[in-house]
């Protein structure tokens, strides 16, 4: 996965409380391969009409090229489905902003390169004053600029890290192998701890 | 050399009090790196079909499973509830392949579509003896938390972790606040854990303990059996908290003993001496305290598409001009999508049909408390009971509970998790209102456009008997 410090996209406004990653992506979905591409699959009953077609005031159907998603509070809560996030990073977004996320969404979207920026609701309210233009979303800084403000995010320091350097974690851990293995020495004295049978 | 003493301080640091996170965190941190993220050793580790993305990752890399006597598989996710000897729907019988496929290429013990033991994966963890107190289990599902019950640290995670377990044993983690939610007094007739659940997310919202670790006391808590007890910390989830946990006592080592992959002889002996350490301090200071009148809450039931938008079975659906400002436009869309009108009385919306099961409330003494209600009567809609494992399901059936269900007109099917997701066909046509004893009433989690009211399993067996939402507590136990 690449690392990276700086991104430049245009942004899309989705002001809506509580979007779960039932409604990211359906639960319909999660059987097929990722090659497939999960970007079709975002979002999928939300953006589209009862009659199945996609609505054309939903916002993100109206700007295709987005990267950048301004959400509303409590996004991605509900089931750990990482498809949600999947469909997200096929669908083209790389930084996702609201005021609160769900816990492993979160973990979720920094293991795959995306950024879950928390921001205030005053700093959403001032970056959706004007939507058009690009965006600069600044990982060192924790800011992101638009042509008329400059608001600020947070985002765990571990965590920037990690998608700064587009970081593997599985690598990281194997370079703590000798500490894992007297971890383990020690559990295995406490017999009670394993698996009877 | 001369022995040094101690320095005070190091007696204060030694003696400060500390939290059941506290001693359960310690106890499982291998390594803390400067940015206070703590690499954790997983004891136990759950797999079901949908982990299929994690073991592509892991194939990919060309990697093995660190620890497969500590990795656990269970067909439960997409399994069929009916018609299990022909699959019909290819999807869902390659789901359930591959994961036999990938238990079976890295030597995993796997409860699968055929095997006896088969369930839901918080239900069979526990019902194993693979749930221990002071373990740390982690799972690719949400609900992992269920097994805090336990007094275990027990956590949902993505694939990208899963896959890091699996190549690993271990995951990078770090340490939450702790939140203390202190139920005083007891719980009156007719209520559940379920109802304290929702009682709390109600009061403080689906994100009212986001990024905690919530720790459920008081005497009401340890009122509860184990299955009570699971039922409250499964929904911890839903209201933001990443783990829910309640410390181990008589009750849990009791629910414990004797099963199978529990420990035996010297090691149980072993056990219990450190799982009665396994409390918190008095004193310990918590990120956050909250206590709630156990006495005061009534049998509850959601209403919208967020676990938070729930009320008490007497009351009235809220006014939007009386919620917080923030709540007002989930709450009219919420109103929109599930086709019901503020000021209404909840008690009388109609249902078109009614399920009892999931890792929630799927559980035998569940499915006792919805029998009470259904013995002799006939339900007015029709419904689906999907008990929690294939054992809870042949105990049932040796109590006679599938007869109760059946004769009241109810489907008994099957264990999996059917109709909490869907994932295995098991759907809540478009339009349809289904009371329901499982975690989430999220828009179309049930199937595209279903409408999901969430309660305790005799308050969807009321359901079922009246058509309609219906106060359990006035139908009494015939
Ligand atoms: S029953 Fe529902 S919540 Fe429980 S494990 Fe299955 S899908 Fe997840």
């Amino acid at each position: 996965m690449p690392g990276w410090t700086r991104h430049t996209g245009q942004a899309v406004h989705l002001p809506l409380e509580n979007v779960d990653t039932d409604q990211l992506i359906p639960a319909r979905f999660m059987s097929r391969p990722r090659s497939d591409g999960y970007g079709d699959y975002l979002l999928y009953d939300v953006r589209r009409n009862d009659d199945g077609v996609l609505s054309p005031d939903f916002p993100i159907n109206q700007n295709a090229g987005a990267s950048i998603l301004i959400a509303g509070g409590n996004f991605g809560s509900g089931s750990s489905r990482e498809a949600a996030v999947y469909a997200l990073v096929d669908a083209g977004f790389q930084v996702v902003i609201a005021p609160s996320f769900g816990d492993i969404f979160s973990s979720n979207a920094v293991n795959n390169g995306v950024c879950p920026a928390r921001m205030s609701r005053e700093g959403i309210a001032r970056l959706t004053d004007a939507m058009a233009g690009t965006f600069v979303v600044d990982l060192e800084k924790r800011t992101i600029n638009s042509d008329i403000a400059t608001v600020s995010f947070e985002l765990d320091d571990s965590w920037a890290t990690k998608l700064i350097n587009g970081w593997d974690d599985i690598d990281l851990t194997l370079q703590h192998a000798d500490q894992i293995a007297q971890y383990r020495a020690q559990r295995s004295k406490q017999n009670w701890a394993w698996p009877q049978n | 050399m001369l022995p040094f003493p101690a320095p005070p301080f190091m007696c204060i640091f030694m003696e400060k009090p500390s939290t059941l996170l506290d001693k359960l965190w310690a106890d499982h941190e291998i390594f803390r790196r400067d940015d206070g993220t703590s690499l954790m050793w997983v004891d136990r580790h759950l797999v079901h079909e949908g982990s299929h993305h994690a073991f592509a990752k892991l194939a990919a890399r060309g990697a093995d499973v660190a620890e497969p006597a500590l990795t656990f598989g269970v067909a439960d996710h997409y399994v069929p509830t009916r018609g299990r000897a022909d699959i019909k729907d290819p999807d869902i019988a390659r789901m359930i392949a591959t994961l036999e496929k990938n238990a079976q290429a890295h030597g995993l013990t796997l409860f699968g579509l055929r095997d006896p033991r088969q369930g839901i994966v918080h239900v069979v963890g526990p019902e194993q003896g693979l749930t221990l107190p002071g373990l740390m289990i982690n799972c690719g599902d949400s609900h992992t938390s269920t097994h805090g019950a336990f007094g275990a640290l027990a956590f949902g995670i993505g694939a990208t972790e899963v896959a890091h377990v699996l190549a690993t044993q271990t995951l990078w983690q770090r340490k939450p606040p702790a939140m203390r939610i202190t139920f005083e007094g007891d719980l009156g007739f007719g209520v559940t854990a379920k109802d304290m659940a929702l009682g709390w997310i109600a009061e403080l919202g689906a994100d009212g303990a986001r990024g905690h670790a919530v720790e459920y006391a008081g005497a009401a808590v340890d009122a509860l059996d184990m299955a009570g007890r699971m039922t409250l910390c499964n929904l911890s989830i839903e209201g933001g908290a990443r783990f829910g946990m309640i410390a181990p006592d008589a009750k849990t080592y009791q629910y414990v003993k004797g099963r199978a992959f529990a420990p035996k002889g010297d090691d149980w002996d072993a056990a219990v001496a450190y799982w009665a350490t396994l409390r918190t301090d008095a004193n310990a200071p918590f990120a956050s305290e909250v206590r709630i009148n156990a006495s005061a809450i009534a049998p509850t039931v959601t209403w919208g598409t967020s676990p938070e938008q729930a009320v008490p079975i007497d009351a009235d659906l809220p006014d939007i001009a009386a919620l917080p400002k923030d709540k007002r436009a989930a709450a009219e869309a919420a109103y929109d999508y599930m086709g019901l009108r503020p000021g209404a009385p909840v008690a009388g919306t109609p249902v078109d049909q009614v399920f009892i099961g999931s890792c929630t409330n799927g559980r035998l003494e569940d499915l006792r408390a919805a029998a009470a209600i259904l013995k002799g009567r006939k339900a007015r809609v029709p419904g689906l009971v999907s008990p929690g494992s294939a054992l809870i399901k042949a105990q049932a059936e040796a109590e006679g509970l599938d007869a109760i269900f059946i004769l009241a007109g109810l489907e008994w099917v099957a264990s999996g998790c059917s109709m909490c997701v869907g994932m295995n066909g098991d759907l809540v046509e478009p339009g349809k209102r289904c009371a329901s004893s499982t975690n989430r009433n999220f828009r179309g989690r049930q199937g595209l456009g279903s409408r999901t009211h969430l309660m305790s399993p005799a308050m969807v067996a009321a359901a079922a008997v009246k058509g309609e939402i219906t106060d359990v507590r006035t139908m009494g136990e015939t």
